[in-house]
C-alpha cells in the first residue's frame, strides 16, 4: 500500500558489547530496515537493549560492530564531527526526559539546531520555530524560560526542536514515558501527523501498547535480539 | 556563522552565572592590576636611580690609573725564569693626563659628544676648628661643567657666576656644607694631601640629590686647585665626557681606550651596582607578576572546570542536536576570553589608578635621594603586556576545560 518503498535506514549485523562491569553482548546480530514515512515502534522488556540500539541508530554511539546506513549514506566509521553535522541535518531526537537547555527560552531551544545548520537566516529560523511550536501548541509560551514549563510542555517543545530542520528521521526514546494519557495522545497525534503528511520517518521506543499499536509497524526485541519485525502481524 | 551561535550560548551561560563570572574576572583583574603597579613602580625606581646616577656622573671618564699591577723589571728581562717579587710598590708618577686640554678639545669636536669638562681633582681636608673633614675638590671650568651637569639648576644658594668671579670661591655640596656648618659668605681652610693650604670663601651650595656627591664634593676654579697642589696650568687629572645619547658611551669609550693610553670608564661600568640592582628588581617583578597571573589562571581554570561540570547535560544536548566538538570548544573558550578580556580591561584601569595614586604619595627618602613622591614610570608597554598576559593566561586556563567539554560523550549523559 505504501507507494514509495525506499529504505531510509538500514542496519546490518549490528553487535554491541559492554565491557563494564563484565563483558557481555547487549545487541546480537541486529539487522532491519525502515522505510520512508514509516512510523515504527520498538518494544520489548526492560533491559533488552532498546535504548542502546536507538543510540546507535542516532549516530551518537559509535562503538559497535556492523554497519549503519541512513538516507543511503554509510555512517559507520565517520568522525564525531561529521556525525554531529549529519545528525543536525537529518535526525531529530526526542528523549525520555525532555532535555531542554534550562537557561534559554523555549524559542531559543527550538531555534538552536536551526541556527547551527545555517541553511536559513536567523529571521527565517525564528519563523520556522514559531511554526513548529504552533504545531505542538506551545507558541504562546515561546518566550518563557524553558525551565518554567511542566513536563508535558517541555516534551512538546523537545518535539518542536526535533522538527526544526525537517529531518528525515525523528527518533524518540520513550517520548511519552513521563506523560499522562492526554499528553501522550497529543504527542502521538503529532507523530502520526508528520509521518503521514510530511513523509518523515518515526522510530520510537515505547512501553505504551496503545502508542505502539497506532503506528505502522511494531518491532519486538528480547535479550538483544529482534524476535519480531512486525511485518507478519500487519498482514 | 557558527561562532555567532557559540557566542550567544557563551553569553547566556555567563549571564546566568553572574557571581561566578565576576569571581573569575576579579581574579584576572587583581593579577593584572598588581602586575602593572609592580612593574611601573619597579621600573620607576630603576629609571630614577639611573637618571640620578647619569645626571651626576659623566657618561665617559678618562683618568690616569696609578696601579702596582705592572710587571716587575726582572719579569720583563727574564720572562721564563722563576721570579719572586714581594710587595711591589707603585711607580712614582703623576696622575696627570698629558695634553689634557688638547685631548679635551679634540674629543669635543666629535659629533656624538655633548661636552667635555677637564678637571683637576684632589683629596683635601676641610679644617673646621681642630677637626679635619675629608672631601674632594674638583677644579673645573665652570662654563663647561655647567654644560655637562646643569650645575646652575642644582644650586641651593649662591650662583655659579659667583664662582667665576671669585678666584678663591668654592661651591660646596649641601651635606658637606651642613657638616662643616658653613653658609654662603663663610670662609674655610683646606689642606691638600701634598701639604698645600688655601683659604676658600663659600660662594654657593649645590645638591645633586646623591649622598656620596653632596657629602664630599666642592667645586673650585681650576687654577685654584692647580695652585693648591703646586702644579702648572696644563695639569689635568680627569676628562668628563657627556654624550648626546648615553647608550653611545660604551662604544665611544672603547674607541677612546684604543686611542689614548689612559683608563677610560663608561657610566655602565661605573654604575654596575645600579644596573645589577635593576636586573634583580626586574627578575623580582616578573617572578611576582607571573605568580599572580598563574594564581589568577588557576582561578579561571577551576571556575571553567566547574562550569563545564555544571553544563554537562547542556553539552550532551547540544551534541545530540548536532553541535560538534569545535562548537563546544568555541562556546567555552569564548567564555574564557570574555572573562579574560573584561578582567584585563578592569585590571588595567585599576592598575593605572593605583600607579597614579602611588606616584602622588609623598615619600621622604631623607638625605639619601632627592625625591618627593614614589617614582613611578608610566609606559603604555606595561599595560599592553598586562592585557596580553591576562588574555594568554585565560586562554590557557580555558583551553583544557573546553577540551574536556568537547570530549564529553552525550550517550553517557542522556542515558540518565
Ligand atoms: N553504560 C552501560 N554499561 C554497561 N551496561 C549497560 C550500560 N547501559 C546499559 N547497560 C545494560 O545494557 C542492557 C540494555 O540496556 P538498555 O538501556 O538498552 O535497555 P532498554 O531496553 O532501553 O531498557 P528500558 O526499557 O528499561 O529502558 C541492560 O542490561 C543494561 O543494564
Ligand atoms: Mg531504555
Amino acid at each position: 500500500m505504501n507507494s514509495q518503498r525506499t529504505a531510509v535506514l538500514k542496519a546490518t549485523h549490528i553487535n554491541k558489547y559492554f565491557t563494564e562491569p563484565v563483558r557481555f553482548q547487549v545487541l546480537k546480530d541486529i539487522s532491519f530496515e525502515v522505510q520512508k514515512g514509516e512510523f515504527l515502534s520498538i518494544i520489548g522488556k526492560s533491559g533488552c537493549g532498546k535504548s542502546t540500539l536507538l543510540y546507535i541508530l542516532s549516530t551518537m554511539d559509535t562503538s559497535y560492530e556492523g554497519t549503519l546506513e541512513v538516507n543511503g549514506q554509510p555512517l559507520t566509521g565517520r568522525s564525531q564531527d561529521q556525525l554531529a553535522a549529519f545528525r543536525n541535518e537529518h535526525l531529530g531526537f526526542v528523549f525520555q526526559f525532555h532535555f531542554l537547555l534550562p537557561e534559554f527560552s523555549v524559542l531559543q531551544n527550538v531555534m538552536l539546531p536551526g541556527l547551527k545548520l545555517g541553511k536559513f537566516p536567523a529571521r527565517e529560523v525564528e519563523e520556522r520555530a514559531y511554526q513548529k511550536l504552533r504545531l505542538v501548541d506551545m507558541h504562546e509560551h515561546a518566550l518563557k524560560p524553558s525551565s518554567k514549563l511542566s513536563g508535558g510542555q517541555q516534551q512538546r517543545v523537545a518535539i518542536a526542536r526535533a522538527l526544526i530542520n525537517e529531518p528525515t528521521i525523528i527518533m524518540g526514546d520513550e517520548p511519552t514515558g513521563n506523560l499522562d494519557k492526554a499528553n501522550s495522545e497529543m504527542v502521538f497525534d503529532i507523530f502520526r501527523e508528520i509521518s503521514r503528511t510530511n513523509g518523515q520517518t518515526i522510530i520510537t521506543v515505547t512501553h505504551d501498547p496503545d502508542f505502539a499499536a497506532g503506528g505502522d509497524r511494531i518491532m519486538e526485541m528480547s535479550d538483544g535480539k529482534i524476535i519480531s519485525h512486525g511485518y507478519e502481524a500487519k498482514i | 556563522m557558527n561562532l555567532k551561535i557559540a557566542y550567544n550560548i557563551a553569553q547566556t551561560h555567563l549571564l546566568t552565572k553572574k557571581k561566578q563570572t565576576m569571581v573569575a574576572m576579579l581574579g584576572v583583574t587583581f593579577g593584572i592590576a598588581m602586575f602593572i603597579v609592580m612593574i611601573s613602580f619597579m621600573q620607576g625606581v630603576n629609571q630614577f636611580l639611573e637618571d640620578s646616577a647619569l645626571d651626576a656622573s659623566p657618561h665617559v671618564r678618562i683618568y690616569k690609573q696609578i696601579t702596582s699591577d705592572r710587571p716587575s723589571i726582572i719579569q720583563t728581562i727574564n720572562p721564563d725564569g722563576f721570579n719572586v717579587v714581594h710587595h711591589q710598590k707603585p711607580k712614582q708618577e703623576l696622575a696627570r693626563i698629558k695634553n689634557g686640554l688638547v685631548i679635551a678639545r679634540h674629543i669635543e669636536q666629535q659629533p656624538e659628544v655633548l661636552g667635555v669638562s677637564p678637571q683637576v681633582s684632589t683629596q683635601v681636608f676641610f679644617n673646621v676648628g681642630s677637626v679635619p673633614v675629608p672631601g674632594t675638590l674638583a677644579g673645573v671650568d665652570v662654563q663647561r661643567e655647567e654644560k655637562l651637569y646643569r650645575l646652575s639648576k642644582r644650586m641651593k644658594s649662591g650662583t655659579i657666576e659667583d664662582l667665576q668671579s671669585n678666584s678663591n670661591g668654592v661651591i660646596l655640596g649641601r651635606l658637606l656644607a651642613r657638616k662643616l656648618n658653613l653658609k654662603v659668605g663663610d670662609k674655610v681652610n683646606v689642606t691638600s694631601s701634598t701639604g698645600g693650604t688655601a683659604l676658600l670663601r663659600v660662594v654657593g651650595v649645590f645638591s645633586f640629590g646623591i649622598q656620596t656627591v653632596d657629602d664630599a664634593r666642592g667645586y673650585v676654579n681650576q687654577a685654584k686647585v692647580q695652585e693648591l697642589i703646586q702644579k702648572d696650568a696644563n695639569y689635568i687629572t680627569d676628562l668628563h665626557i657627556k654624550m648626546k645619547d648615553p647608550m653611545q658611551a660604551i662604544p665611544f669609550g672603547q674607541q677612546l681606550a684604543r686611542q689614548y693610553d689612559y683608563k677610560v670608564e663608561d657610566w655602565a661600568t661605573a654604575n654596575q651596582a645600579i644596573l645589577a640592582g635593576e636586573k634583580i628588581r626586574g627578575v623580582m617583578t616578573f617572578v611576582v607578576s607571573f605568580t599572580l597571573l598563574v594564581v589568577a589562571g588557576f582561578g579561571i581554570y577551576n571556575i571553567m572546570n566547574m562550569n563545564v561540570m555544571n553544563k554537562i547535560k547542556d553539552i550532551a544536548i547540544l551534541k545530540a542536536t548536532g553541535f560538534g566538538g569545535k562548537d563546544v570548544i568555541a562556546i567555552f573558550m569564548i567564555q574564557s576570553i570574555i572573562i579574560g578580556f573584561l578582567g584585563a580591561v578592569l585590571g588595567v584601569m585599576i592598575g593605572f589608578s593605583l600607579s597614579y595614586l602611588l606616584s602622588i604619595t609623598p615619600f621622604n627618602a631623607g638625605d639619601f635621594l632627592a625625591i618627593d613622591t614614589f617614582p613611578v614610570k608610566f609606559d603604555l608597554k606595561y599595560y599592553v603586556m598586562g592585557v596580553l598576559f591576562g588574555v594568554i593566561t585565560t586562554l590557557l586556563a580555558g583551553y583544557f576545560p573546553s577540551k574536556r567539554a568537547a570530549k564529553i560523550d552525550p550517550v553517557e549523559i542522556l542515558r540518565g
